[in-house]
């Protein structure tokens, strides 16, 4: 129910920073707010989240950058989201991640698998520049099937356009 | 004054026998322009000898009757309307009580249950007018399979009359879509009838399953699916549920990430390859899959991304999708990569190429603005696109096996989400109908006509 919340006051405020991007066929990326996206990952403890777990890293570095319409570029603030999550990681060099691609579902379905493929390899190449060691990163393409945001507006497809690293296998268990 | 009598005698006698000779033309339903004046057709309940037999003959008479109805080339009679009681096939039928109902075609049948239970579906179809039999047949067969029957003596009569092969005896492989408890996006395969009867699901809840083609036999397909956490190329046996892994040794042998995507694999119409957009270092390229030999070989080296390829049916050419020139465009090729023609050249994002049955065109999805189009284009490129229809989303057409119907994933905004649903147009652009699949449905997969 919390989490519920969350995400409902999460995607107000997006939906009210973003009331100056640009039109829905705009080409240019466009730059959701980091804090923006709704975090799935149960309630996090009274006296904040465990040094070196998934909500750590969440809080610490963000787990998700985002592209634009039918875009696989990295933008600045997606770089920056990027080394944040490199030093995290540096910090914790246990920490094995999975980045994954999703789209928008204004693509036809194959179509998006493999953008998605892209937008997760664009986010993988960007760490491992930052010195991620590329044995520690896995990707998958969820295409457009794993949506974070399920309604028919822009406001949902920017969310929905992005890279997602979650932390799996480390030497902690939740 | 006896001459100009005989004279306008002559004349009235002209006009008659013209007006016979243009009634006299044989019956012929143009499936181009059916759907344009459908042909009215009667269908009294098949005769049957017990109460067992007079029951399955109407059900048989349904089904027959929703087949035709459906191809929007056909204008079934509404029974209340029928003169003549048909109670014995081997008699000629009233035709007068036929043709003043407007009926042009009579179908009628009979069911007979023999003593091993097996059924004897017997029918003739008659000209009305010309007061002859267009068609007389029966099958004899298990009684379960009445509706497979039902649906060959549809196809029997669509062929007699349209010239064209019938699709009614076939089944579709989907996608059935949901949400889990939390809410979680579900998509299972589901196959059933082509009229939506006899549903049932081929994968479980655990995993997504995605995309799915049907092999030239019927007998199994290809498919996408999520078991391993990437989206890898699949291939189902229809008959015994078994199922593996396409790719994943022939990835490694060829030098690529056995872990990487391997997308949607279409048969070659010999059934001996697969087509298949697998994933390389710098990207998507088109590769050929040897089912024997099981390897895999690269068809193209592009750095942008080459996905959905499709076989000609002769197995010739392969049409792909792909963004090499900047927005994603509609390219044909060799089977062995050479030759690569673009053959769209419109403003949007052109997916999806699918080539027809009948060789001649090629179905596609387009993006442009906000809407989604199903369209075809000739395979050589030649001509203009046709759009066939136009909404809020618009992905995976799929021929009907003789290349007159299209079936394809619709979209639809509603305030929890967009709604996805199967419909089909004909290639007039005419007849859009939704499938009657159980709850939200996508990715269909028509098999061929079964034999």
């Amino acid at each position: 129910m919390n989490i519920k919340l969350f995400a409902i006051a999460a995607l107000g405020a997006f939906a009210t920073a973003c009331a100056s991007t640009p039109p829905a066929d705009d080409p240019e990326p466009i730059e959701p707010p980091r804090s923006a996206e709704p975090v799935d990952r149960g309630p996090s403890e009274p006296a904040g989240p465990t040094p070196g777990s998934t909500e750590h890293f969440v809080q610490t570095a963000g787990d998700r950058v985002f592209f634009g319409l039918d875009r696989h570029d990295l933008t600045n603030e997606a770089r920056e989201t990027l080394r944040r999550q490199a030093a995290w990681l540096a910090s914790y060099s246990d920490a094995r991640i999975l980045v994954a691609g999703n789209c928008d579902e204004r693509g036809t379905r194959e179509y998006n698998l493999a953008l998605g493929a892209r937008r997760a390899n664009a986010a993988r190449d960007y760490l491992i520049s930052q010195g991620v060691d590329p044995s520690r990163i896995s990707t998958v393409s969820y295409g457009k099937e794993r949506p974070t945001c399920t309604q028919s507006n822009e406001q949902c497809w920017a969310i929905n356009r992005n890279a997602t690293t979650s932390i799996v296998g480390s030497g902690y268990t939740n | 004054m006896t001459r100009l009598l005989a004279l306008a005698a002559a004349l009235v006698a002209s006009l008659v026998f013209t007006g016979l000779s243009m009634a006299q033309e044989p019956l012929r339903v143009d499936v181009t322009r059916g759907n344009l004046d459908p042909l009215p057709i009667a269908l009294p309940d098949f005769a049957g000898e017990s109460e067992e037999a007079l029951s399955r003959g109407s059900d048989i008479t349904r089904v027959v009757t929703n087949d035709l109805a459906s191809s929007g080339l056909f204008a079934p009679i509404d029974p209340a309307a029928y003169i003549e009681d048909i109670e014995n096939i081997d008699l000629r039928p009233r035709f007068s009580d036929w043709r003043v109902i407007d009926a042009s075609a009579l179908l009628v049948g009979s069911v007979t249950i023999q003593d091993d239970g097996r059924l004897v579906v017997a029918f003739r179809l008659w000209d009305t007018r010309l007061e002859e039999q267009l068609l007389g047949l029966q099958y004899r067969t298990a009684p379960e399979n009445w509706r497979r029957v039902a649906h060959k003596v549809a196809d029997a009569v669509y062929q007699r009359l349209t010239g064209e092969e019938g699709y009614f005896n076939t089944r579709i492989v989907y996608v059935a879509e949901g949400r889990g408890i939390e809410g979680e996006p579900l998509r299972q395969l589901a196959i059933m009838d082509q009229d939506g009867a006899n549903p049932s699901f081929l994968t479980d809840r655990s995993y997504m399953a995605l995309l799915p083609n049907y092999s030239p036999n019927s007998q199994e397909i290809t498919y996408v699916s999520f078991l391993e956490g990437q989206a890898t190329t699949y291939l189902y046996d229809l008959e015994t549920g078994r199922q593996e892994a396409l790719f994943s040794s022939a990835m490694r042998s060829a030098g690529l990430d056995p872990d990487g995507q391997s997308l949607s694999a279409r048969f070659s119409p010999d059934g001996e390859s697969l087509a298949v957009s697998v994933e390389t270092r710098s990207g998507h390229d088109i590769h050929l899959y040897d089912l024997r030999t099981r390897s895999l070989d690269r068809l193209t080296q592009h750095p942008a991304d080459d996905v959905e390829p499709s076989f000609s049916p002769d197995g010739e050419r392969i049409v792909f999708s792909s963004s090499r020139g900047g927005g994603s465009q509609l390219y044909t090729m060799n089977r062995d990569g050479s030759d690569v023609q673009r053959i769209t050249f419109g403003n949007g994002r052109y997916t999806t190429p699918v080539w027809s049955p009948r060789g001649d065109l090629i179905a596609f999805t387009k993006q442009s603005g906000g809407t989604f189009s199903l369209g075809v284009v000739r395979a050589d490129g030649s001509g203009i696109e046709r759009i066939l229809f136009e909404g809020y989303f618009v992905d995976t057409p799929a021929w009907s096996p003789n290349g007159r119907v299209l079936l394809f994933t619709r979209g639809e905004p509603r305030t929890d989400g967009t709604r996805y649903e199967i419909w089909s147009v004909d290639l007039a652009g005419f007849n859009l109908r939704r499938l009657a699949t159980g709850g939200m449905a996508s990715d269909p997969a028509w098999s061929p006509l079964i034999e």
